[in-house]
């Protein structure tokens, strides 16, 4: 998709290790301008290793990537004028206060708060009120926010945020994802990395990462449409039971727990199979049901695919 | 410019909210240079001395008036000969003998020059050498009053023995030693721990990643612990002064100088440790034994290099304090000029070209 | 065999709890820093062998709460029964009945894998043989086998997690709790992980779980959600989404933190 607009971050075969675990296995992709892309992928997938080799702060051992059609290596100094990065852990000064921090973002990257307001403008108004406090003395949501506020004051054209949502509760999370698709409005392209599946479905498209290779890039919607095959949604009167009894079913291809549900995948096509095992087994008041997947059923899919 | 000037900025909100290392750094020199003064000053008032006059005229009465009239001293003996020093000495009382030879005023008549011994017990060495300093300062005095009344110029010559410690060089070596101490300790460490600690923040990699050139970064981090570290360096000097009574002999204006020098030497190996450690931890331990041991050690500020093992004097020549307490001893005490201790200083700032051009070989533009 | 089986799972089985045992008790309880209310008139039970979700906004008092029922914070005013024992006087008893877990800080580093068990053992007063004993079947259990002399840093994060998880129930606790225990663990893991809090549970260990992850809140028996100090919900999963007439727990807890977030 986006063929026709022009890409904003271009990679290829691009590898790193650390010693001997392989961080990065030759990762390739194409991000357009103007898009929002979630690398998705748990702890230990790569995503930090790759977001510091994009921001010029790490050299690859093989492979090539441009930013704006910048190389990461040889015009690193041009990079870094033009991306806004907002590493893991929110970096900010903590005994520095909400506004102290801000302007000075502001002054090392040549520019003053009211140059660019009306960009954070949204965002900076739900700590104004905390402006004299210090950093360290903010909640997690607003720490992010303000974390967010320094790595946009520059007016960067591409935003790359390292795990922004980790360690923030649901609420400060989704308001956080409702900040990001306003400022896709201005045009700004934004890479983000996230451990959350859920949040896969906000953004325009997606890369499933796990042990240093994208196992996925696609939207979200079509990574839903290649799981490729029926999965049920099953409950019972005893969940555990439930768990131990489909886990040692021959007929099972994988079975896991999801809310209040159990997703499963059959070998067998034939859904009355599972019921007719589920009253031999005595369950009583089950119920199943064929449902979509979602991207974390997908995630699951490709991971058990990629071990086999 | 401006970049710089806010980098700078948010350095000294970063000192001065961290109220609890300000209250050390400024409160540190005033203790110690207070705890020394207070520890001699108290020992020097009427310290026991005894004098064998083997001349006994006029001027060697007069000189032995003036000493004991001075406060410092109170006569304990009268001894007649030289074999009684030694168990004088011993009992414990007399800190100090004083020798005037014979035919004192007879010699200073007729050859313009007399002798005068001074033997102290340096098994204390600082209040030894006070006492002895004390005791050619009122000769000299003493001297200068003769001379307005004679045309032909006359030298009473005091030569100081050190019993006990013959190799002594405590005079006033702390003054000197604490302003070591203390530069090297806030340049070095504090440097090394500011810069290793936007590391453990996460904070250096966007100060990496955004337009700032690395040596503005450096830079900006060093420049509020100049300022720092010279105001500290003046209240020593201060206090050494009105408490203790440490003159400055030489310029004021050359020892400032070599102040600055040596804080900026410290300063670049400050920036050398953070560019080879991550955590503030790390920073901090390198900076203690790397830096501190050694000047407090090797720097012959509390054992004289001479007396040292030969390998260790070899490796004294690398330790960079041994060279300020060379050179701030000489402008303090001796009252040279740039001229005597052109060498020492051409060493401090070729060491500290050499940390600078090493910090910048291992400063990362990246990270890892 | 069977009908043993399903009276066990009676126990843990979702919305149909056992209401036997208590094993904590909290009766308006109250924490101030000051002039600030940490926690405000917090009242609730847990039973044993219930999985007790406790969630709420990023500085909504849950750590401030879960301190105190650790042991490691008094109360300032207010009833308190953990594990049998009262919350003010014998907090020594209490940690000892208690295992704990979080995603900060569960295992040394630099520690392999039996040496931090043989730690954990150890600090819990087992006998020798018995950490001996129990090492083996753990490392057996979770086919730690090739791995078990290698050190905690070179695992990866979700074995680390899994690990934890069973020396925090090593000297087999009567509760639990594990704060943001599955943080930044894939998704198979953390699965897995849940296994092992239902088997646990179980077993009659009662577990207290925080989570950001508003799936692994429907795992629990019931949920507590906190907001600004207070409980202001508690009840089944299926009971709060009734209650809220939505169809998630995220959807429940959306409704309940949002408006009061920002006013911290």
């Amino acid at each position: 998709m986006n063929s026709t607009k022009e890409n904003s971050i271009s990679v290829s075969n691009l590898s790193k290790s650390y010693g001997n675990i392989l961080a990065l296995n030759k990762l390739s992709f194409e991000i357009a301008k103007g898009e929002l892309f979630g690398f998705i992928g748990p702890d230990g997938a790569g995503k930090t290793t790759l977001f510091r080799i994009l921001t010029t702060l790490l050299l690859a051992d093989e492979g090539n990537a441009t930013l704006c059609g910048l190389d990461v290596v040889k015009d690193f100094k041009k990079i870094r004028q033009i991306i806004g990065y907002m590493p893991g852990k929110f970096s900010l000064y903590q005994d520095l206060s909400v506004e102290e921090n801000l302007s000075f973002f502001a002054t090392i990257f040549g520019t003053t708060i009211q140059e660019n307001y009306e960009l954070i403008k949204d965002i900076y108004i739900q700590i104004e009120p905390f402006r004299k406090r210090p950093a360290g003395k903010l909640s997690g949501g607003m720490k992010q926010k303000l974390a967010l506020c320094c790595a946009m004051i520059h007016k960067p054209e591409i935003l790359v945020l390292d795990e922004p949502t980790t360690g923030v509760d649901a609420v400060s999370r989704k308001e956080f994802w409702e900040m990001l698709r306003k400022l896709k409005e201005n045009g700004i392209t934004i890479i983000v990395s996230t451990p959350y599946m859920d949040e896969a479905s906000l953004c325009d498209r997606v890369a499933l990462m796990q042990g240093g290779i994208i196992m996925s890039t696609n939207t979200p919607e079509n990574i839903i449409k290649q799981f490729d095959t029926p999965l049920y949604a099953v409950k019972s009167h005893s969940m555990y039971q439930l768990m131990n009894d489909l886990k040692t079913w021959n007929q099972t291809e994988s079975a896991h727990l999801f809310g209040q549900y159990l997703h499963l995948t059959i070998k067998d096509k034939d859904s009355n199979a599972i019921e007719t095992y589920l009253k031999s087994k005595s369950h009583q008041d089950f119920e199943i049901q064929q449902i979509t997947p979602n991207i974390e059923d997908a995630f699951m899919r490709l991971m058990a695919n990629k071990s086999k | 410019m401006k970049r710089f000037k806010g980098f700078v900025i948010k350095e000294f909100y970063h000192i001065f909210r961290d109220y609890r290392s300000m209250v050390i750094l400024f409160g540190m020199p005033l203790v110690q240079i207070l705890l020394f003064g207070f520890a001699i000053t108290n020992e020097i008032n009427n310290a026991g001395i005894a004098i064998l006059d083997n001349s006994k005229d006029a001027v060697t009465h007069k000189i032995t008036n003036k000493l004991l009239s001075s406060g410092y001293f109170k006569l304990e003996a009268n001894l007649t000969d030289y074999k009684e020093i030694e168990p004088s000495f011993r009992k414990g009382k007399i800190k100090q003998v004083i020798i005037f030879e014979n035919n004192f005023a007879k010699k200073l008549e007729t050859e313009n020059k007399a002798n005068i011994q001074i033997i102290a017990d340096a098994s204390d060495p600082n209040t030894a050498s006070l006492l002895s300093s004390y005791t050619t300062n009122i000769i000299n005095k003493y001297q200068v009053e003769m001379m307005q009344n004679q045309e032909l110029p006359m030298q009473i010559n005091p030569e100081v023995k050190m019993l006990y410690n013959e190799e002594l060089k405590g005079v006033f070596m702390f003054v000197p030693g604490t302003i070591t101490i203390l530069l090297m300790l806030i340049s070095a460490m504090m440097t090394s721990i500011s810069i290793t600690r936007e590391k453990e923040l996460g904070t250096m990699e966007i100060l990496l990643v955004s337009p700032l050139k690395p040596l503005q970064i450096v830079i900006g981090k060093v420049v509020p612990y100049v300022f720092i570290s010279f105001m500290i360096a003046v209240i020593i000097l201060v206090l050494g002064f009105t408490v203790f009574g440490m003159p400055v002999q030489g310029s004021l204006f050359l020892l400032l100088g070599e102040c600055f020098l040596f804080i900026i030497m410290a300063l670049s190996l400050g920036i050398l440790i953070s560019t080879i450690t991550q955590t503030q931890q790390t920073a901090m331990m390198i900076s203690m034994f790397a830096l501190m041991l050694p000047t407090i050690l090797l720097s012959g500020f509390i054992f004289p290099i001479e007396n040292m093992p030969l390998p260790l004097q070899i490796f004294s020549n690398i330790v960079p304090p041994k060279w300020f307490i060379i050179i701030i001893k000489n402008i303090m005490l001796k009252g040279v000029g740039l001229g005597y201790i052109w060498k020492e200083t051409l060493i401090i700032i070729g060491m500290t070209l050499f940390f600078i051009a090493l910090s910048v070989k291992k400063f990362k533009i990246r990270l890892g | 065999m069977t009908t043993q089986l399903i009276n066990k799972s009676e126990i843990a089985a979702n919305g149909k709890f056992s209401k036997a045992e208590t094993v904590i008790s909290v009766n308006n309880l109250y924490k101030k820093f000051g002039d600030f209310v940490a926690n405000d008139n917090l009242s609730f039970d847990v039973y044993k062998g219930e999985i007790f979700g406790f969630l709420g906004a990023n500085g909504a008092g849950k750590t401030t709460a879960i301190r105190i029922l650790c042991g490691l914070s008094k109360p300032t005013s207010g009833k308190l029964n953990i594990a049998g024992f009262d919350g003010y006087k014998d907090t020594e008893k209490i940690k000892k009945s208690i295992g704990y877990m979080s995603q900060k800080f569960s295992l040394y580093e630099d520690l392999t894998v039996v040496e931090n068990i043989r730690f954990y053992g150890g600090i819990y007063g087992l006998s020798r043989k018995e950490i001996k004993l129990r090492t083996e079947k753990l490392v057996e259990k979770l086919n730690l086998e090739e791995v078990k002399d290698k050190l905690i840093k070179d695992l990866p994060l979700g074995w680390r997690q899994k690990l934890a998880f069973s020396v925090a129930i090593l000297h087999e606790p009567k509760i639990v709790f594990l704060d943001e225990p599955t943080g930044g663990v894939d998704p198979i893991t953390r699965r897995q992980f849940w296994d092992m809090i239902y088997e646990a549970a179980n077993n009659g260990i009662t577990v207290f779980v925080t989570t950001h992850y508003m799936d692994e809140a429907e795992y629990c028996n019931r949920v507590s959600i906190m907001v600004d100090g207070k409980i202001a919900a508690l009840d089944t999963p299926d009971g709060l989404m009734k209650t809220f007439s939505v169809h998630t727990m995220e959807e429940v807890f959306l409704k309940l933190a949002r408006g009061v977030n920002n006013n911290e």
